[in-house]
């Protein structure tokens, strides 16, 4: 995996429900104080029944989880909150686009949606962190990628090339769904041109949390209807739903 | 084993409680618990009419506990009656609720509204919030408002009503004091202590309020502290909270002087943490040869 980049693997020792895309885990890392609340990860895929993460190494928490040995014992909850809808709209052309670490719930996503043949958007700061094409390959996509600096794909926000290729494919012979995870500039772009292009948008945020199931209140979003919690409520909403 | 306590005219089968503003309105723990085991649940803090909260970012982790200005977000009190009280008269456990006001009459009108509703076994008061009539300084840092707003409510309820005492104080004694000769059955503390976080490289408050309320382990010393101090001075009995996430801390609370202890922040960490701290508070006292929590509380040599 590219430098900084892991997958953690673990293998419930416990029944839980299907996870769907989009849907996430509250890990805790250690038994220490510090860090102290558990973290939220938003679930990469499941494969023969064990969860896989993936993740950066961001911060004291991602420190301690890179260093985990094969056979450890950690806690985690989940699945908690809702994922990205995948029968709604089924008559729907899916787009699905990731910013950085925002491939991290796209990959399941799109193998979800494969008789539907998704176009896929992938865009990162550089080509050291492009991620998951050998998985994305194998479930036949060929994301059209781009990087910040140019060193892989077309050079450019990814949000960009989202905005040609629906100029230049209009809604004609079917309509767009477009499923997104990544950075929130990257989101609240692609909310506007959502909004300007009328396709529905579903979008995985990501917010501190302290529970992960509803209580704390502390990883809430503005919306159309007021504070939603992210966890509950979330994390996948609807664009229009969302206040920058 | 009698592990049974009083609090009021509230009998807590054991001594375990939620701390008000980390359990919710008690759904959100039902799949990780079983409600009718806890001693007493405490509701999220509510006001009279329902409140947005702050803006985000809410939250951060500091060392060994977290800062949070939720900023009082609630349903407020009809729909919370309406909504979610039908949902708790199901269980075999007491509910108390924690509701605040930003001015003398809103504190009343809001204890006389919970007081006529049937399910609610006891009022806690957050007197950590700004009084809109007294350029928005907090009831509770003040002894003589702290006795007006406290007596105020004694007199609109029949109810058990715990003051919850803040730690921002010189003198948390004092308050508990105060809050006792104007009629409290109970007092609980602390709650959060006021701190802030910055991030070096923005130069700006980790969070949208700025201030935020300390909780988890970090504030555990100065918890046990302060039920120490009130003990000394109250014969009304003491909830202790601040950073309990195991049996070991709840002990350490009741020897200080608490008749009960709430969990709060050890919610978010382990939604399972009550059942923890139940447990092995009994296994605490059988290895000790203990049969009453009444050698425990208070039971500090010093």
């Amino acid at each position: 995996m590219a430098k900084n980049h892991f997958l953690l693997t673990a293998h419930p020792l416990n029944t839980m429900p299907s996870p769907d895309p989009g849907q996430f885990f509250m890990l805790s890392v250690d038994s220490r104080l510090d860090p102290l609340l558990k973290r939220p990860f938003s679930l990469h895929r499941l494969v023969l029944g064990d969860l896989q993460f993936l993740y950066r190494v961001v911060g004291k928490a991602t420190n301690i989880l890179k260093d985990k040995k094969a056979g450890d014992i950690m806690e985690l909850i989940g699945p908690l909150g809702n994922g990205f809808p995948v029968n709604e709209i089924e008559e729907k052309k899916p787009v699905l686009i990731a910013g950085g670490m925002g491939i991290a719930p796209l990959v399941a996503l799109a193998e979800k949606f494969t008789e539907r043949q998704p176009v896929f958007f992938y865009g990162a700061r550089n080509a050291e962190e492009i991620l998951c094409l050998n998985e994305l390959e194998s479930i036949g996509i060929t994301p059209v990628i781009s990087t910040d600096d140019g060193t892989s794909g077309r050079k450019g926000f990814v949000t960009d090339i989202v905005e040609e290729f629906l100029y230049h494919h209009p809604s004609s012979s079917f309509d767009y769904a477009l499923y997104s995870c990544g950075p929130k500039p990257m989101l609240e772009t692609l909310s506007g041109i959502a909004m300007k292009y009328k396709i529905k948008a579903y979008m995985a945020l990501e917010e501190s949390m302290a529970c992960g199931i509803g209580a704390c209140l502390g990883c809430v979003i503005k919306t159309v209807d007021g504070y939603k919690r992210v966890c509950k409520e979330g994390p996948v909403f609807l664009s229009e739903e969302i206040i920058w | 084993m009698d592990i049974s306590v009083e609090i009021g005219k509230i009998k807590l089968k054991n001594p375990v409680m939620t701390a008000s503003g980390t359990f919710g309105y008690g759904e959100e723990y039902a799949g990780f618990i079983d409600i009718n085991e806890l001693g007493a649940l405490v509701v999220k803090g509510l006001s009279l009419l329902p409140k947005e909260g702050n803006p985000p970012p809410r939250i951060v982790e500091t060392p060994a506990g977290m800062l949070n200005a939720i900023g009082l977000q609630n349903i407020g009190i009809d729909k919370f009656l309406k909504e979610k009280l039908p949902y708790l008269r199901q269980f075999n456990t007491p509910v108390i609720v924690n509701f605040f006001g930003d001015s003398i009459e809103e504190y009343v009108k809001a204890a006389g509204r919970l007081s006529s509703a049937d399910g609610i076994h006891g009022l806690e008061m957050n007197i950590s919030c700004p009084n809109k009539e007294a350029g928005w300084s907090v009831f509770g840092t003040d002894p003589q408002v702290t006795y007006r707003v406290v007596s105020s409510v004694r007199k609109a309820t029949d109810l058990t009503l715990i003051v919850k005492l803040s730690p921002n104080v010189t003198d948390i004694a004092l308050m508990a004091n105060t809050a006792e000769d104007a009629g409290a059955d109970a007092v609980s503390l602390i709650n959060t202590l006021t701190g802030m976080a910055i991030d070096i490289r923005t130069r700006r408050p980790k969070l949208a309020n700025i201030r935020g309320g300390l909780s988890g382990p970090a504030i555990k010393p100065v918890a046990v502290r302060m039920v120490w101090e009130c003990y000394k001075k109250i014969s009304i009995p003491i909830i202790g909270m601040g950073g309990i996430i195991s049996a070991d801390d709840a002990v350490e609370f009741m020897l200080a002087g608490a008749s009960a202890v709430a969990i709060g922040t050890g919610n978010f960490i382990n939604p399972g943490v009550t059942m923890d701290v139940l447990s092995g508070i009994k296994s605490f006292m059988s290895a000790e040869k203990l049969n009453s929590l009444k050698e425990l509380i208070g039971r500090v040599e010093c």
